[in-house]
């Protein structure tokens, strides 16, 4: 064998099959879950990152808060000025310093919905932004419900759909009914369109998702600028550790 | 074979190649932890510039603010008061504030009351010496620990002692004047600590 | 500047004649194998890891606060407001992943090549101490983000302690400190986590390779180079087939430090939860003692020992059976030099049957860990339908157990009797480059 074959048979496959392993594993991971559809979010992109915050703001701050989320990093990390954030995102009249904090008293909250609404700042972390894509997209109207909406992901969720106006109105067809079963839900249909298109509005809730992905973790940001750095930077090494230990171990051979 | 003739020159550039790399590599890795120490989003956000309306504060007040913590006293002086200043010059270590104090104030405050607007002190009510907080002693009356006490703030611990625009006397443990923080006038009557006039234009 | 140093080195060993000879004992004197391959790398990554969590450690107490009300919050606030937290905390929490990673093929390294046989059975004892502390290490850390899987987690495996009869449910309050886990089993797993396990870890390392270097390293030949013909380039009386550990092997494990760190910063910078194996989703939801989550289970790193648990039924109306099982899985390792009477240490001249065993030995680990972690749970409805996956998990799992427990059975029976066939073992080590 050639020393390059050598390196390879030592060092290169190794290192490729463990990394394929990683990817693999990953993948394999995020593949569970059935029935989910995928987000597609990509957090690096600040134009998708902008459309989603004015979404939170507008429809889901009422009720949601971000509670581990500062006006004043959303501006930094969305580009945006303090200008921009606290005239067209902070309607509370928060400081510009101050968490993401609903105007909504938690017992009024509980009052009306049962429960409180759930903050959102970790949402995507807990339950992946394929969820919360999947759960955007899947109220219905249902005249079974106290509220008049239900969810496929999340059924009996105690959550009116604030984006109706944008999406239209679903309602479900349900499956043949069994004996002794549950009726289950076969598909929803847009009975009445919305102010958006079915594609538009899934463009607006990727965003969104996108946006609470972010929200959710806003070091992925600062992970992806440097760690590519980070990697060449230790693979130069690796490589001038190999060829130390080459030749030292010349003595050896 | 273990006979080879050993190349020391590539090895020892080879060794201190690695060497140099590996430790670039161990300072960067310690420059997170080293800038962990800085003051965190959550400190900064609590020393935000602090805004504070001066309607309630009397000719011959004094106000004190916190800002970062840090007690900020806001003085309304009177002309009379005012007219001391100069008056007490000769007896202080920087009257000019251009000397050992230069550095305690903004450019847009350093001048003879220390201020934008001649009437209102804005000074961090901590002493130069070793952080204690001075009291505000505004008569112009004989004190015990100075006769010819014009008014001005004198520290309880060691015994230091300023003038009316926070300028320290000579002959006391204090080195410097009174730190007099960034501040601005939003209008005639508010101010914000912590941010300078110009960076608020 | 050469100077300078030579008269500090002179200075010191003035003081303190003893350094020197140690270091030359330990580093530049210790004649290690020069055939070791790349299951070597192991041992110098465990302690590069080991350094590694103490220093992240170090810096998130910092910022942690090690209360029911306050733990959750805290980690958000070294992830979001601490400069660089983000970084420390994923630096920490793959580690810990990564720690077990490379302690498993570590561990696997001494069985295959039989590095626990006789003279090193005090080192493979005192690694398995490592071991053991090494999991309470990492369980009571898991505990601390106070997260809901850490809570349920914490309310599981500390109720395995109350499976034991008379005195169980006393110990679990003993443990807790409460009847829940609660402020005070926090405050308490934060105390042994930070500083007294830790402490009880490094004394471990440092015996472990004071033993190691007592009696010198294995190989993957499993030829004891001590035996062996004396005389090397370095040394008349050392043995011919030893090198320096330094600077041979330290040059060599730097390239092992090298790809280890390119695989973990990998991991941190670009898959720091790794799918929700290094970090769980529901980890995300602060601990609620109201809801469980929906799969609870446990870190990857114990699935295989959890899953044994699950795997043994109740019986004479205790449950204690399963967690007998499971501290029995780990008490078996502990015995490995026992069980194996064999002569020939490596894999490489033993018989088929120990071949073939450590593959199903292998193989029961993984799926002992697919149970644990609910990966059969999945993948049975989708491969047989709609059946009862009770029967069928508990089918594969208790086989798997059995597996687990038959390779130490077999190998006892395979090398006491002379069952096994052993290829003749060279005089000196080879190498194959």
């Amino acid at each position: 064998m050639t020393k390059r074959q050598l390196l390879m048979k030592r060092y290169i496959f190794p290192v490729a099959l463990a990394f394929s392993l990683i990817v693999g594993s990953v993948s394999a991971n995020a593949a569970e879950g059935g029935g989910l559809l995928h987000a597609g979010t990509n957090v690096q992109d600040q134009a998708s990152l902008q459309r989603g915050a004015r979404l939170f703001f507008n429809y889901c701050v009422g009720c949601h808060s971000l509670k581990y989320m500062r006006y004043s990093r959303i501006a930094q990390d969305l580009g945006l000025s303090e200008q921009e954030v606290m005239q067209n995102l902070n309607f509370t009249g928060a400081r510009f310093d101050d968490p993401v904090i609903s105007h909504m008293p938690a017992e009024l909250a509980t009052k009306w919905f049962g429960k409180a609404p759930p903050d959102l700042s970790l949402e995507v972390s807990a339950k992946t932004a394929d969820w919360v894509y999947t759960y955007l997209n899947s109220f219905y109207l249902d005249p079974h419900s106290p509220i008049g909406w239900n969810n496929t992901v999340l059924p009996n969720a105690a959550m009116p759909f604030p984006l109706w106006e944008l999406q239209g109105l679903q309602t479900a067809q349900m499956k043949p009914a069994k004996v002794g079963e549950d009726p289950a839900v076969e598909k929803l249909v847009l009975s009445q369109p919305g102010k958006l298109t079915p594609a538009q509005f899934q463009q607006a809730t990727r965003d969104l998702t996108n946006f609470l992905e972010y929200a959710s973790e806003p070091a992925a940001l600062e992970r992806h600028h440097y760690g590519i750095w980070v990697l060449l930077f230790l693979a130069f090494f690796t490589l001038l550790a190999a060829m130390l230990k080459k030749e030292y171990w010349k003595d050896v051979h | 074979m273990a006979n080879e003739v050993v190349d020391h020159g590539r090895r020892r550039f080879l060794t201190a190649t690695t060497a140099v790399v590996g430790g670039i590599g161990i300072v960067s890795a310690a420059v997170p932890f080293i800038k962990s120490w800085e003051p965190s989003a959550r400190a900064k956000a609590a020393g935000a510039p602090v805004t504070q309306s001066l309607a309630k504060i009397e000719a011959g007040q004094m106000l004190a603010v916190s800002w970062r913590s840090l007690p900020v006293f806001v003085v309304n002086r009177t002309p009379a008061q005012l007219a001391t200043l100069p008056e007490v010059d000769s007896r202080l270590v920087d009257p000019k504030s251009n000397g050992a104090s230069a550095g305690q104030q903004p450019k847009y405050a350093q001048n003879e009351a220390r201020s934008i607007k001649p009437e209102w002190l804005v000074v961090v009510g901590i002493c130069t010496h070793l952080g204690c907080v001075p009291n505000f002693v505004p008569e112009i009356k004989p004190e015990p620990f100075d006769p010819n006490w014009k008014g001005g703030f004198y520290c309880p611990c060691h015994h230091s002692r300023y003038d009316l625009a926070g300028r320290v006397f000579s002959g006391v443990p204090a080195p410097k004047n009174l730190e007099v923080p960034p501040y601005h006038f939003v209008d005639d009557t508010t101010i914000q600590i912590g941010v300078d006039p110009k960076e608020a234009g | 500047m050469a100077n300078v140093f030579t008269n500090i080195g002179d200075w010191v060993t003035e003081r303190a004649p003893g350094m020197m000879p140690m270091y030359r004992a330990h580093m530049t004197e210790y004649y290690a194998p020069k055939n070791f391959n790349l299951w070597y790398y192991f041992g110098s990554l465990a302690l590069l890891v080991l350094v590694n969590q103490i220093v992240t450690g170090i810096f998130l107490t910092m910022n942690y606060n090690p209360s029911a009300a306050g733990a959750f919050d805290s980690v958000q606030y070294i992830m979001r407001d601490v400069e660089w937290g983000w970084l420390i905390r994923y630096m920490h929490s793959t580690g810990a992943s990564l720690f077990f990673v490379v302690v498993f093929l570590h561990m696997f390294r001494g069985i295959m090549y039989g590095s626990y046989k006789r003279p090193r059975e005090l080192v493979w004892l005192l690694g398995m101490l490592i071991f053991l502390v090494l999991m309470a290490e990492a369980f009571m850390g898991y505990v601390l983000p106070w997260g809901n899987m850490s809570f349920w987690g914490a309310k599981v495996i500390v109720s395995l302690f109350g499976t034991i009869p008379v005195i169980g449910s006393t110990l679990v309050e003993w443990i807790m400190g409460d009847f829940l886990p609660a402020d005070a089993t926090l405050n308490r797993f934060f105390a042994l986590h930070v500083i007294a396990l830790p402490i009880v870890l490094l004394l471990l390392v440092v015996l472990h390779i004071a033993a190691l270097h007592e009696v010198g390293s294995n190989n993957p030949d499993g030829v004891e180079i001590k035996k062996g013909p004396k005389g090397n380039r370095w040394d008349a009386l050392k043995p011919s087939d030893g090198i320096p550990f330094h600077p041979y092997y330290t040059v060599k494990d730097l390239v092992g430090v090298g790809f280890f760190l390119l695989i973990a910063a990998f991991i941190i910078f670009f898959a720091p939860t790794f799918g929700g194996w290094f970090l769980e989703h529901d980890n995300s939801i602060m601990a609620n003692n109201l809801v469980t989550p929906a799969e609870i289970k446990p870190v990857w790193y114990f699935t295989p020992f959890y899953a044994i648990v699950r795997m043994i039924p109740s019986f004479a109306g205790t449950a204690v059976w399963g967690v007998l099982a499971m501290f029995g899985a780990i008490a078996v390792l502990f015995l490995l030099p026992w069980f194996d009477r064999g002569k020939v240490k490596s894999i490489r001249y033993r018989g088929t049957g120990y071949k073939v065993a450590l593959g199903l030995f292998v193989l029961s680990f993984f799926g002992l860990g697919a149970v644990g972690a609910g990966i059969t749970a999945e993948v049975i409805p989708e491969w047989f339908g709609n059946v009862d996956l009770t029967t069928y998990e508990n089918a594969f799992g208790r086989l798997m157990t059995l597996i687990y427990f038959g390779f130490f059975a077999f190998l006892w029976a395979y090398t006491h009797f002379g069952w096994e066939k052993t290829k003749p073992v060279p005089e000196r080590v080879t190498t194959h480059d």
